[in-house]
């Protein structure tokens, strides 16, 4: 029985986390699988997120779906001007220039918050709700772990209907797998690029103010967590919302059982076990063979 | 290297070894099947041209002989050994060369650099790592050479992105030539080229030498009809027709094929 | 007579030696001589120019896009300063030999198994092998001091006379530099060599080289060992010149800093890692202590721009603007 709990508050832990990593990398997977542009600067947009919503709840006094909502669209908003005009001219371009280009507003990214908000954490105050722990039955845990992974499930199957069902999503399979045939078929691909940028940036900031009380809220954020959410992209398979999924699932719940049963060489597995992964599936679990 | 003889005052009969020969070769894509059963012969010598309407396979067909693409079933042999599992550079060693149908070069280097590289791999010089590359004599002559006999040699020190896309044509077709090849695959060698230039590659192809082995893909019937003298017609994937010239000229059927095409635009 | 056409005539004369060539190695003498008190510096510059020659020739060269080089670089550090350390092995040119090999090693193994796959994927595993590697030495503080790193490595004087004494680095200088020197002649060699020249070949269009039947892998996996090589000497003098060794040598800091560097002084050219490794530290050297959040947007800035427009760094412009000859390799 104390096994079964132990198990059990491993996979809720495990899982919200992972939910988190999901959120936030969806977006990545989904533009890199569409546009083919390596976006070391995601985690930027995840991390402006965050500071957003901390930043409309404190400052303002905004509730925290307003917040969230708030973040959403102001990094959707940032995010599709970046894309019009900067990221657009390196999309043919090679993969060295892509990869500094994102480099660099990464760093423009993180020095800006710097200067405006200085080095320190920014703690996200959670409204009480969501605080505390909640009975399951089985165990106690804390609420705003369930409240993740019920938001995280819900999102998932979202997405996973809206590009299944909807015409933007059938347009955003059809690019993903063959450019020039979307766009011998019609496709408007720089609007179609435009509007998946920003809704996945927006995705990023969700997961960015939404996961603040996990992984905090600094500067750093966007280069301490870029390893993990490629690691997510990559071994989830680009442009494969269900790919992301169990990807994010998988890091989230080995990641929180490998820091409390084995704290010394958790990360190591980690990275041991992507290279071996793609070293078997280059494509990743879900992704399509070159 | 040649062919085995035949017999005095015999006509050439199809039981004479080939150079490289196709049997059952097919190839599919989930549902669809790009190339299906293809028994296919490759003289020494041979002018032989494969046509067919669009998305027939002739370029699959290609990249199969060559090994960019693995068959799902069938063999392909060369001078009797079988070559299915070997690998594409493993190929090209043995004696096969290719055109692209869009150019594949080295945009930032020179005309000569783009063919010596060709010349180098081929001659065993390309891993060399002390002598400079340009003190290669050998290899720099046989490449100028080679240069001069396309008529490209005026341009042997510009880079591949000044030149007309004719000439870069050309200078796709001197790389091939470098890997003296038994067997040369022109996949489209005219597609492209503005039609005021497009004689310079007909020229370059009527005067190949005459050991190797031609097989050319073309939509121009004027090139196919003079240069060929063996047809294949590709539909669907698979072998319509095989004859001389003047026996697919004549066929109806194959007639049939591109005037349904021609109608379906 | 084909000898004497002039295309033939310019590839035979492409290798050989410039006047402008002797220029670095004349300033970095001139430096020794007019800066006695600024030589720690000038030895990391050294240092970094080298990592950074080392990574042009797999990335400029042969186009393999790496973020995880400084891997090699830390096998280097830490196989002296383990060696040093625990007492094994103290004598420095030896030592050095082996840091070599050992990242030899490392990047050919690795690069055996990495370099099948190309673009997201191979970044990816050249950044989760290094972070490996990180993690591995992070754990094995036994061996490698763990998260605090070697320090106080006892090295032996070079050649039996000449001391490292870390407050009068003129050995280490004088030491980075003929090391550098000997290098760099090798990597200049290979560039202009039918290896080097395949190299390109492979950078400029791969597909075309497998149809011209040069064995891609084979080629790709040689000059990343190489590469990987000589940035372990890079490293091992890195440890012996600051008789220390840590994580940092190892970590994503330093990758990207050399990536970095190239990128600013132009990649595919030989002397791109001295002109951006020259301009990027003496800025740090300045900028990122007095200001470092300004030098952190400055320096994002600065990649955006160049990733913009100014795709071949430094000299790239140079080439641009300059009189209208072909540029070196």
């Amino acid at each position: 029985m104390i096994l079964g709990v132990d198990v059990a508050s491993l996979l809720l832990g495990g899982v919200a986390a992972g939910m988190v990593l999901f959120i936030v990398s969806v977006g990545l997977s989904i533009t890199m699988g569409l546009m083919g542009f390596v976006n070391l600067a995601h985690g930027g947009f995840a991390m402006l997120g965050g500071y957003a919503v901390a930043h409309a709840m404190k400052a303002w006094g905004l509730g925290f779906v307003p917040a969230l909502a708030f973040g959403f669209l102001l990094t959707a908003a940032a995010s599709a001007v970046l894309e019009r005009l900067l990221y657009a001219r390196l999309y043919r371009a090679a993969e060295l220039d892509q990869v500094l280009f994102t480099i660099g507003l990464v760093f423009v990214m993180i020095a800006a918050l710097t200067m405006r908000f200085g080095p320190e954490n920014q703690p996200l105050p959670l409204p009480s709700a969501l605080q505390g722990q909640i009975d399951l039955g089985i165990t106690r845990y804390r609420t705003y772990s369930i409240v993740l992974i019920a938001v995280g499930a819900a999102i998932a199957l979202g997405l996973w209907l809206g590009v299944e069902r909807t015409r933007m999503g059938a347009q955003i399979r059809a690019a993903v797998d063959n450019r020039r045939m979307a766009e011998s078929l019609g496709i408007d691909i720089d609007r179609l690029f435009t509007l998946t940028f920003a809704f996945g940036s927006g995705m990023a900031a969700l997961g960015g103010g939404l996961g603040a009380e996990f992984l905090g809220l600094d500067p750093q954020y966007a280069l301490k967590y870029l390893v993990y959410f490629l690691i997510v992209v990559a071994v989830g398979g680009l442009g494969r919302v269900t790919g992301v999924f169990f990807a994010a699932l998988l890091i989230g719940v080995l990641d929180f059982a490998l820091k409390k049963y084995l704290p010394q060489g958790g990360t190591l597995f980690i990275y041991a076990l992507t290279i071996l992964l793609l070293l078997w599936r280059p494509q990743g679990l879900f992704g399509a063979k070159a | 290297m040649s062919a085995p003889p035949l017999e005095a005052g015999a006509p050439p009969t199809k039981t004479a070894a080939p150079l490289l020969e196709t049997r059952a070769l097919s190839r599919s894509f989930g549902a669809l099947t790009a190339a299906r059963d293809v028994d296919f012969r490759l003289e020494p010598g041979a002018r032989h041209a494969l046509i067919g309407p669009n998305g027939a396979g002739k370029t699959t067909f290609v990249n199969l002989l060559t090994g960019v693409l693995a068959p799902s079933s069938g063999a392909i042999l060369l001078k009797g050994r079988d070559i299915t599992r070997v690998a594409q550079a493993e190929r090209v060693k043995l004696g096969i060369a290719r055109t692209f149908q869009i150019n594949r070069l080295f945009r930032g280097l020179t005309v000569l650099e783009n063919v010596y590289i060709a010349v180098a791999e081929r001659t065993g010089v390309a891993p060399s790592k002390w002598r400079p590359a340009g003190l290669r004599r050998p290899v720099v002559d046989e490449a100028m050479a080679l240069l001069e006999s396309l008529k490209l040699a005026s341009d042997a020190a510009r880079r591949i992105a000044e030149l007309p896309y004719g000439r870069q044509r050309l200078v796709e077709l001197a790389i091939a030539l470098g890997l003296r090849p038994e067997v040369l695959l022109l996949d489209e060698p005219a597609a492209g080229v503005p039609s005021a230039e497009s004689h310079i590659i007909l020229d370059a192809v009527a005067a190949l030498p005459a050991d190797i082995a031609v097989l050319i893909i073309d939509h121009d019937m004027d090139l196919i009809f003079r240069f060929a003298r063996r047809i294949t017609v590709l539909v669907s994937g698979a072998v319509f027709a095989s004859g001389t010239p003047a026996e697919i000229g004549a066929n109806a059927a194959v007639r049939a094929v591109y005037l349904g095409q021609a109608s379906h635009g | 007579m084909t000898g004497a056409h002039p295309a033939a005539l310019a590839l035979a004369r492409r290798h050989r030696l410039r006047p402008g060539e002797a220029l670095p190695w004349l300033l970095a003498l001139g430096w020794f001589f007019a800066f006695p008190r600024h030589l720690g510096f000038g030895t990391e510059v050294l240092i970094t120019i080298l990592f950074a020659v080392s990574l042009d020739l797999a990335l400029g060269y042969a186009g393999i896009v790496t973020l995880g080089h400084a891997a090699f670089f830390g096998a280097g550090a830490y196989t002296v300063g383990m060696l040093a350390k625990h007492g094994i092995w103290h004598e420095p040119l030896t030592g050095l030999a082996l840091a070599g090999a050992v990242a030899a090693a490392v990047g050919f193994g690795s690069g055996l198994v990495l370099l099948r796959t190309r673009g997201l994927t191979l970044l990816m595993l050249t950044l989760c092998t290094m972070a490996l590697l990180e993690e591995a030495a992070n754990l094995a503080h036994a061996w490698t001091g763990g998260f605090d790193g070697l320090d106080s490595l006892p090295i032996a004087p070079l050649l039996g006379r000449f001391e490292f004494n870390p407050l009068i680095p003129r050995t280490q200088y004088l030491y980075a530099l003929a090391v550098l020197f000997l290098c760099f002649a090798f990597v200049r060699t290979l560039v202009y060599s039918p290896f080097g020249q395949s190299l390109t070949g492979i950078r400029e269009n791969a597909p075309r080289m497998h149809a011209v039947g040069a064995p891609v892998p084979r080629r790709l996996v040689v000059c990343y060992t190489l590469s990987a090589a000589i940035a372990g000497i890079a490293g091992g003098i890195w440890a012996q010149a600051n008789a220390y060794v840590n994580l940092g040598t190892l970590g994503l800091d330093r990758a990207a800093t050399v990536l970095i560097i190239l990128a600013l002084g132009g990649h595919g050219r030989l002397y791109g890692p001295f002109v951006g490794a020259v301009a990027y530290m003496a800025l740090a050297h300045y900028l990122s202590k007095i200001y470092p959040t300004a030098w952190q947007l400055g320096l994002g800035l600065l990649l955006v721009v160049i990733a913009l427009f100014a795709k071949n760094g430094i000299l790239g412009i140079a080439a641009a603007l300059g009189p209208r000859r072909r540029a070196g390799a």
